[in-house]
């Protein structure tokens, strides 16, 4: 295994500090990252998380009900987590969380001026099968304004944690939607370099549509490297 | 050659915690991951807190950070289910303890392999970090924070 390829290639990702996303400038590190000795580098890594997911954890649409269903556009949310070679990651955590319809979010902190829903929480996980898929079923998240320039609404998106095989391969990122036009003026989105900024794109999917309840959306996630997931117990 | 480009990352924005470190944050959903690896009733005697906060360039602390630490335990070993009160991931977020302070109870991992010196490895995730930074927590002279700022690695 050549220990290059599974690198962060930052010509993917974007950079840690990208002014038009303000708070980089005073957040990101702005000293250079330090290339780690091959005796530093992470072993295997771990499964993660399977015992404590629970049933309704994956679906969002019922998770946070008190009394009713939530309101909105039922959506499910399917997709492989692959290595770069294309081989599926299977047994791996995936924590979701998003906005509601409205575009308010759960969090206390949250104080846009849009209704909270009393039935739905807006978080979930689940744990990728033998064929490295996941799937979510949930409400299409709102858009919301923020503070970082005038006028400044983020794009639709659901907010993704997910694991891999080890600590190299932990990623955080966040799911957009087709045709969006706030993708053209969003800077978080914009401070990835524009060859990758369509691997974090869902595609409305026909097939994974469920006739008369819900609208499909495919995306794949890919893993830096070639790891595969370890055995249970390995 | 890799026939697939990476997935790139995003920040984690303001709200991860009720998803992401529910229990801490007292939201009614069971967290993964927790700032207790070592369960106190189980082993006392080798716990330590580990706590520290994490500071923007104007020297404010953030309250908005969520912090991941990874470690073997002191036998060597990562343990992904509880092992003798032992969990080798913590997590926490900033945002709940006065100062901004993040608090592990753990304990000092062995080397995670020979040559090494024990360590605790760190992931830093934020509003404001499109990318997350990894550094390491070392318990001796050897440490990892720079003259102006902490060293973050590639790898």
């Amino acid at each position: 295994m050549n220990s290059s390829e599974n690198k962060r290639d930052w010509e993917s990702h974007p950079p840690l500090i990208a002014p038009g996303y303000k708070s980089t400038i005073y957040r990101g590190p702005s000293q250079p990252l330090i290339e780690v000795p091959e005796l530093m580098k992470p072993g295997t890594g771990p499964i993660f998380g399977m015992e404590s997911v629970s049933p309704l954890d994956h679906d969002l649409t019922k998770n946070g009900i008190k009394n009713g269903e939530p309101l909105g556009e039922r959506i499910v949310v399917s997709g492989r987590v692959l290595n770069q070679n294309g081989q599926p990651l299977k047994n791996t955590l995936i924590e979701v969380w998003q906005a509601n319809a409205a575009g308010r979010y759960v969090h206390k902190r949250d104080q846009h001026h849009a209704p909270l829903d009393p039935n739905f929480f807006g978080a979930g996980r689940c744990v990728t099968n033998d064929k490295g898929v996941f799937k979510f079923y949930t409400i299409k998240p709102g858009a919301y304004p923020w503070g970082n320039h005038p006028n400044a609404w983020r794009p639709n998106h659901i907010h993704f944690s997910v694991f891999g095989p080890n600590i190299g391969t932990r990623l955080v990122t966040q799911m957009y939607f087709p045709g969006d036009p706030l993708l053209d003026h969003d800077p978080i989105y914009l401070a990835v370099p524009e060859k990758s900024r369509e691997r974090l794109i869902s595609t409305f999917d026909l097939d994974l549509t469920e006739e008369g309840f819900a609208l499909g959306y495919q995306f794949d996630i890919v893993l830096r490297g070639n790891h595969s997931t370890p055995f249970e117990n390995e | 050659m890799n026939k697939l480009g990476q997935t790139p990352s995003q920040t984690i924005g303001p709200y991860f915690a009720y998803g992401l470190t529910p229990e801490q944050y007292k939201f009614d959903h069971k967290s993964l991951a927790t700032p207790f690896l070592l369960d106190v009733k189980h082993n006392s005697k080798d716990l330590i807190l580990l706590k520290g906060r994490v500071f923007d360039l104007h020297g404010a602390p953030v309250d908005d950070a969520m912090i991941e630490i990874w470690q073997v335990d002191q036998e060597g070993v990562f343990r992904t289910e509880p092992h003798e009160g032992f969990i080798s991931i913590g997590r926490m977020g900033t945002g709940t303890v006065e100062g901004n302070l993040y608090e592990f109870t753990t304990c000092i991992p062995a080397p995670e392999k020979p040559g090494l010196a024990p360590a605790i490895n760190m992931i830093v995730f934020m509003r404001g970090l499109l990318s997350h930074v990894y550094t390491r927590v070392y318990f001796d002279n050897l440490h990892m924070q720079g003259a102006q700022e902490t060293v973050f690695f590639d790898f």
